[in-house]
């Protein structure tokens, strides 16, 4: 078992759990703030902020095991940091937003980057957690095994809640190497040209692992042992791109996301996460060039003022949904509106692990 | 502790008349197949945990989603629990019926729905058998990855239910990580979708919640999985090791050389010479460990890995290294291997399966604290394991028609189980807790833990009418189980209790 001595290390859990059990004594709401990193990404929350910045450090980590504990206080780049120390990494990639973002609000929100569609999401590492529910108790759902099915599976539940079903103290990720080798393409094609390509390649054995097209070029990723990575590359052409145009990609630094310098407009920020194949989707005054399809298309943003219905419309009839991201219009939801089915279970849900809403009361949805 | 439901602990089961239940369901679904004759419910008393058999109360056979629908209606109206059943192969007796409840059995959902190569997706029932998904999306060069051993008979719904794996889910994940999207029938007929063809969905993500629960949550009625391309190439070695402890250092060397292997499974020498003995897979019937290590992907990846896999088994002690040939000797090789549960079945008149789960590193202690244990209990223990997860399967040996052996086969498997937890492992790593073992996660989870995994049932299903009795113990099950523990802590080892 190593342990990152760098890291600072502290177990505030018994403080948080305090707080907690006073404010659900007094029915009085919180605001879980990780980095505290005032963004948009979900509604506003009236409470009383509860941070988790003390509670860090990695509690557990054995890298032939391929498990790892971390407090969810700890800062991303220092826990990823500290996993390349043996080689390893989080395979789905997080995005970054600064010093400040957090394990746990990595978690809660549940995002993804470049990798996710080929290694899988936040979600699919995750093996535990230990959670501070309303009344004070931490618990541990899952745990540091690869395979644990006793009881309901509430710690994958915990990813993209929000904090809205308990504060987490401490996640439990499987991660894996990094890869022997890695080797990037940009290859000038039409939208439609990268989409014809991208199905074929998707049926076959190829090392790709991230694959984006925005700018009229083709983004490509190739990652796997150096002969598979040679052999592709030699395969599929185009020029060479510089690796770091991932972690761009990844944290929002592309030109693209800087509201204003590449379109001239400040309208807000969607993200689609659209079936991969969705053509171009038919919408009034969006040209589908201008906006970035990341995961071979399964995830694409872009800067509109069309409005919001209209929006989610056209996505939910193609099987998925839109997340309005950066600052919003008035009575714009970020996040699209439930089924009233899923809606009830969602409240159920809700009312059952947080009785008094005290866990960051209306951040997803009004009602929850 | 009685393993059938117990009302006592378990909970007061309704007051019901099965004539009149039947006259209403029959009235309110006429056209739905409805059992009730005892020869006809027979075969439908157990799942593949056979020692614990319940004939239910009537078995419903329906052919349609609508019926499905009615008959959930109506069970919710009249306060009938509903135990829903797939292929019934569950090695955990969730599947186990209720005297006082329907069996909702869903095998008559067997279409596969849609098949999608360019979006690499399957829409398929319930009721389709896990490996005929493969089957079927084989012309496309795709395939489905969770390969449960039972793969030739479970349902895929029964997969969803219990977060099914196999032997390739260390580098391919779980049931839960392969499975897109589900629609659901709640237990008052209500239709939901959980999950989305799109790469995530907005709110909580209640289908990794409603994978792996039991059917206490819902009735699953249509399933999406995605599939992947088949590897260019796939091969195996076999190391032969003279020490189970080598074998399992082993383990961990090849993940430490950053290789994650297709498959990586262990077996004992008792698994090897009951294996060999029924299949003829070419196992070393010497050796006192095997492992089987499969490498797939791009064939100069794969080329490249087998050389750095071999010097690490070499380094490792292994006395000896074969690689599969061709694919005739691998399939030969996998056959032993997922053939294990029958071979082993084959030397004894019973077995009973374990299914937990330890980090890797304490392979070696469990292994020496499972032989004690056999010893101690007096009765043969085989062990088979998907190593790479640390997801292990002792089977032990037994002969159910010896007065008493069940139980005490029944302590031992419960001690090992304790065992796993103590070193920082579970219970279940794919089986599911089910009725066999309600009692052991009282040793697993705390009261209040337990409470909040209550409280998630109750937000689906708050009349506990799905599957009451499964997956969680009731407080006074555990408290009874608790009592009794500390009872037997204080008497010498080796008395038996159950
Ligand atoms: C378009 C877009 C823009 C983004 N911009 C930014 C940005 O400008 N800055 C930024 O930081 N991130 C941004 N993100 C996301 C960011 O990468 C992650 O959400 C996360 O890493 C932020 O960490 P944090 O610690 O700052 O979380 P916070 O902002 O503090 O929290 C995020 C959410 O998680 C909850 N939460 C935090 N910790 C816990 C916990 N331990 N238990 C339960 N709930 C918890 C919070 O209540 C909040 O709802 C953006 C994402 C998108 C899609
Ligand atoms: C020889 C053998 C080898 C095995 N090997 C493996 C293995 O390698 N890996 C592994 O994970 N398992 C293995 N199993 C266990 C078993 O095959 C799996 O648990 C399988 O997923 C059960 O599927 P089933 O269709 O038979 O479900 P059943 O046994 O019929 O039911 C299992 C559970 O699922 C629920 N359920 C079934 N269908 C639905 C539905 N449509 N909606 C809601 N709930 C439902 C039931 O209520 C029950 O709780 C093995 C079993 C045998 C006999």
């Amino acid at each position: 078992m190593a342990n990152a001595t760098y890291l600072s290390d502290h177990d505030a859990s018994a403080a948080l759990a305090e707080r907690i059990r006073e404010a659900n004594a007094e029915g009085a709401p919180l605001r879980i703030v990780g980095g505290d990193t005032r963004f948009f990404y979900g509604r506003e929350v009236e409470g009383n902020e509860l941070s988790t910045r003390e509670h860090c450090g990695i509690s557990f980590y054995d890298p032939v095991e391929l498990v790892v504990s971390v407090r969810s206080g700890t800062p991303l780049g220092e826990f990823e940091a500290a996993l390349a120390e043996h080689g390893q990494m989080l395979p789905f990639e997080p995005p970054r937003y600064g010093a400040a973002s957090t394990v746990g609000g990595m978690v809660a929100t549940g995002l993804s980057g470049p990798r996710r569609p080929w290694a899988g999401s936040v979600r699919d590492f995750v093996l535990g957690v230990r959670v501070i529910n309303h009344e004070g108790n931490e618990q541990r759902f899952g745990g540091e095994v690869m395979k644990n099915v006793a009881g309901y599976d509430l710690s994958r539940l915990m990813v993209g809640a929000q904090g809205t079903l308990g504060l987490i103290t401490e996640v439990s990720f499987k991660v894996l190497p990094k890869p022997g080798a890695t080797h990037s393409l940009h290859l000038e094609l039409s939208l439609d040209e990268a989409r014809r390509r991208l199905a074929e390649w998707g049926r076959e054995p190829l090392p790709i692992s991230a694959a984006a097209w925005l700018d009229g070029a083709l983004h490509l990723r190739l990652e796997g042992g150096p002969s598979s990575v040679a052999a592709t590359r030699a395969r599929i052409g185009g020029n060479d791109l510089d690796n770091g145009f991932w972690a761009a990609l990844r944290d929002q630094r592309l030109p693209f996301f800087r509201t204003g310098s590449l379109h001239e407009t400040k309208a807000p920020l969607w993200r689609l996460s659209l079936p991969h194949r969705t053509p171009a989707l038919e919408l009034p005054d969006v040209d589908e060039r201008l906006m970035i399809h990341d995961w071979a298309g399964a995830q694409r943003w872009l800067h509109t003022e069309l409005d919001a219905d209209t929006l989610r419309r056209a996505c939910q009839a193609a099987g998925g949904h839109a997340t309005c991201c950066g600052p919003r219009p008035t009575n714009v939801e970020p996040f699209t509106p439930l089924p009233e089915v899923l809606m009830k279970y969602h409240r159920n849900l809700k009312a059952q692990l947080d009785p008094k809403g005290i866990f960051n009361p209306g951040r997803l949805y009004a009602a929850l | 502790m009685n393993i059938l439901y117990d009302e006592r602990l378990d909970g007061p089961a309704p007051e019901l008349d099965r004539a009149t239940i039947r006259d209403s369901l029959t009235q309110a679904i006429p056209d739905m197949t409805l059992l009730h004759r005892e020869e006809d419910m027979r075969p439908f008393e157990c799942d593949g945990l056979s020692v614990y058999r319940t004939l239910p109360m009537l078995v419903a056979l329906p052919d349609t989603l609508d019926q499905v629908q009615r008959l959930l209606v109506e069970c919710h109206r009249l306060g009938v629990p509903v135990v829903t059943r797939g292929a019934g192969t569950g090695l955990s007796a969730g599947a186990l019926p209720l005297e006082h409840g329907v069996l909702l059995v869903m095998s008559r959902f067997s279409r596969i729905l849609e098949i999608d190569p360019e979006a690499r997706i399957a829409r398929v029932e319930p009721g389709v058998r896990n490996l005929a998904i493969s089957e079927a999306a084989s012309p496309y060069g795709l395939y489905y990855a969770p390969d449960p051993s039972s793969q030739i008979a479970c349902s895929i719904g029964g997969n969803v239910a219990e977060n099914a794996g196999g032997v390739h889910c260390l580098k391919y994940g779980l049931t839960v990580h392969n499975v897109i999207k589900v629609e659901i029938l709640t237990i008052e007929g209500e239709r939901m979708t959980l999950g989305s063809e799109a790469l995530d969905a907005p709110g909580f993500d209640l289908l990794a919640l409603f994978n792996g629960s039991e059917g206490m949550l819902g009735v699953v009625t249509e399933i999406t999985v995605k599939l992947l391309p088949k590897p260019e190439v796939a091969k195996v070695l076999m190391a032969s090791f003279d020490d189970v402890e080598k074998a399992g250092n082993a383990v961990g060397a090849i993940i430490e050389a950053g290789i994650i292997p297709g498959g990586l499974e262990m077996m004992d020498k008792l698994a090897i010479i009951a294996a060999e003995d029924f299949i003829g897979a070419g196992y070393p019937v010497d050796a006192e460990a095997i492992l089987l290590c499969e490498l797939d992907g791009v064939e100069a990846d794969v080329d490249d890995d087998c050389e750095t896999v071999r010097a690490v088994l070499e380094k490792a002690g292994a006395t000896g290294i074969q690689q599969a040939r061709d694919d005739a000797e691998r399939a030969r090789f996998w056959a032993g291997r997922k053939n294990a549960f029958p071979a082993v079945g084959r030397m004894s008149p019973d077995y009973y399966c374990m299914d937990g789960t330890i980090p890797r590193r304490e392979l070696a202690r469990v292994l020496k604290g499972i032989s004690d244990l056999s010893e101690r209990y007096g009765l043969r223990v085989a062990n088979v394991f998907h190593a790479g997860d640390g997801n292990m399967h002792p089977l032990i040996l037994f002969d159910a028609n010896r007065e008493g052996e069940l139980a005490v086969a029944e302590a031992l498997g419960g001690e090992i189980l304790e065992l796993c937890v103590r070193v920082g492992g579970t219970i279940t790593g794919e089986h599911g807790v089910g009725r066999e073992k309600i009692n052991q996660m009282c040793a697993q989870f705390r009261p209040d833990e337990l409470a909040t995994f209550r409280a998630a049932k109750a937000a689906f299903d708050p009349n506990d009418l799905l599957n009451p009795g499964k997956n969680i113990p009731t407080p006074a099950r555990c408290s009874e189980f608790r009592t009794i523990k500390s009872a037997s802590a204080d008497t010498a080892p080796g008395t038996l209790h159950g």
